[in-house]
């Protein structure tokens, strides 16, 4: 209990740390480009119209008949995708390129995988404007009733993918491979993600790897809030906060046991 | 009276290394390297059993040759690194100047970097905001302030970091080599500062290659050899000694090989 006092009292004296390398973050990512911040909504938008151009026309067998207002269905998907694929992606490079500070300063080093979930989720937050207008275009009808619950699979999949991230940031550090690795899960992830079809039409065994797949359970919670107005059930909820927990918990385990070792390595 | 505690105790403190020949960054270079009779490594000890006493006040020179351990002692007291045995017990803030502009984003301007450096000691940026003024002050570059710091030179960065993390009074001072940059006239500017933040009770550790500056500046001296601590205590014994020092005299590095 003691420990756990002690942890959290350290990060609120870095919290202000974690602040500023997100709005530095932010500021660089958009330095010397014309449209600046637009591009968050920009490129989710266009990549979705892609996408869209693809699954509508030319491989339309492919996603399956039955899906209605299409275009919401896969901006979902791709939008809650790219946020954990960005994540974990930026948080596993995170520990490794800081290093030049790290062998210098005491900071927790957990600040680093952490901030770039944070980034990850103020960039999702501006392309839910994508989302929006999407909506606007396809005049899709929205619950409110229902539409509010979508919080909860955001901050599920915001722990999700934390957890992941801390975990991979360690394993990064002492294996490099992992970034290879990471990049190629990471696209067979895509289309085991339920992003651009409906599972339900899928056989059994291939419906069943789905469903072992967290990254389904937390795309269709927020479509079931979101688009088809059914809220969450018992089911969804229990599963995304297991998936979360059970993320966390591993994440947390391997960082905190190798986080002595990493200045040795870097 | 009671005795005074000692505001950073260092109790049989060793820290070992593994050398980088065996150092395996890829799944491929491991499993060659275990297909190849086995991982072995190389240990080399950076400190072998380091122990004394910084007391509050004290102004404490760290010498010794390249390689001597000194900066990895540095890194231990300011909780970089873990050292393999022993112990450091730190008894109060430490404000790390171990090699300037580390915490620095070179795309940034200075006026960002000060608030990021400022967050990466631990300020908040409410304090960094009353203090603004005093930094610009202190490191002469005011009219800088806009300009991302990959178009500064080394000088200005070094000012503008030593300006950062002196603007609080901290219990301790750590200081690497810094004073070496920067021109004459800041060098002057920057002892004073310390010699200032010592009047208020601040502890300095201060590693230098200039035995004139450690003798001008501290009261103690501690003297590493290849990670042994040879002698420490008053400057002027020890320094004397440290002048007539020659490379043969030198203790070897403890080494473990397998």
């Amino acid at each position: 209990m003691q420990s756990l006092k002690n942890s959290f009292a350290s990060f609120w004296k870095y919290r202000y740390l974690l602040q500023n390398l997100i709005t530095r973050d932010f500021k660089l990512k958009y330095r010397r480009s014309v449209l600046g911040v637009a591009w968050s909504v920009l490129n989710p938008l266009l990549t979705c119209l892609v996408m869209f151009l693809v699954f509508d026309s030319i491989m339309k067998g492919l996603r399956g008949e039955g899906i209605p207002n299409f275009a919401g269905f896969l901006i979902i998907g791709q939008l809650l995708f790219n946020f954990f694929r960005e994540s974990t992606t930026m948080a596993m490079e995170s520990v490794l390129k800081n290093a030049p500070l790290l062998r210098k300063v005491y900071i927790p080093k957990y600040i680093f995988p952490m901030e770039k979930c944070c980034f990850a989720l103020v960039n999702c937050a501006f392309s839910f404007i994508a989302l929006v207008i999407v909506f606007l275009i396809t005049w899709t009808p929205v619950t409110w009733a229902t539409a509010w619950m979508a919080i909860y699979p955001l901050v599920m999949l915001f722990f999700f993918n934390l957890g992941i991230g801390l975990l991979l940031s360690a394993l990064y550090v002492f294996v490099r491979d992992i970034m290879h690795i990471w990049e190629v899960f990471c696209t067979l992830l895509v289309y085991a993600s339920a992003i651009f079809y409906d599972p339900e039409t899928l056989s059994g065994i291939m419906q069943r790897l789905i469903h072992i797949n967290p990254m389904y359970w937390f795309i269709t919670a927020f479509r079931r809030c979101v688009l088809w107005g059914e809220g969450l059930d018992a089911t969804m909820m229990v599963v995304c906060f297991l998936c979360a927990a059970v993320s966390m918990g591993l994440g947390v385990f391997v960082f905190k046991k190798n986080q002595d070792k990493f200045v040795l390595y870097m | 009276m009671a005795e005074k505690q000692p505001i950073i105790s260092i109790d049989h403190v060793s820290m070992r290394f593994n050398l980088a020949k065996e150092k395996h960054e890829s799944l491929k270079e491991y499993f060659v390297a275990l297909m190849h009779g086995g991982v072995h490594f190389d240990e080399f000890f950076a400190l072998d059993d380091v122990s004394f006493d910084i007391m509050p006040g004290d102004f404490y020179g760290l010498i010794g040759l390249n390689g001597s351990g000194k900066s990895t002692l540095l890194k231990i007291i300011s909780g970089v690194y873990k050292p393999s045995s022993g112990k450091v017990t730190v008894r109060g803030t430490i404000a790390p100047l171990i090699e300037l502009g580390a915490g620095f984003d070179m795309d940034l301007t200075a006026r960002e970097n000060i608030y990021l450096n400022g967050t990466v000691l631990g300020y908040t940026p409410k304090y960094i905001d009353s203090k603004f003024e005093d930094i610009v002050e202190f490191s002469e570059l005011r009219d800088f302030l806009d300009v991302p710091l990959k178009n500064y030179s080394s000088g200005m960065v070094a000012r503008l970091a030593f300006a950062v993390a002196t603007i609080t009074k901290p219990d301790i001072l750590i200081a690497d080599e810094i004073l070496s940059v920067g021109d004459f006239l800041f060098q002057e500017k920057c002892e004073r500062r310390m010699a200032e933040l010592m009047s208020g009770g601040t502890t300095v550790i201060l590693v230098s290659h200039s035995i004139d500056q450690i003798e001008r500046m501290c009261n103690k001296v501690a003297w590493l050899d290849h990670g042994h601590l040879r002698r420490n205590g008053p400057v002027a014994e020890i320094t004397g000694e440290y002048r007539k020092f020659e490379k043969k005299d030198a203790m070897p590095a403890k080494r473990i090989e397998e």
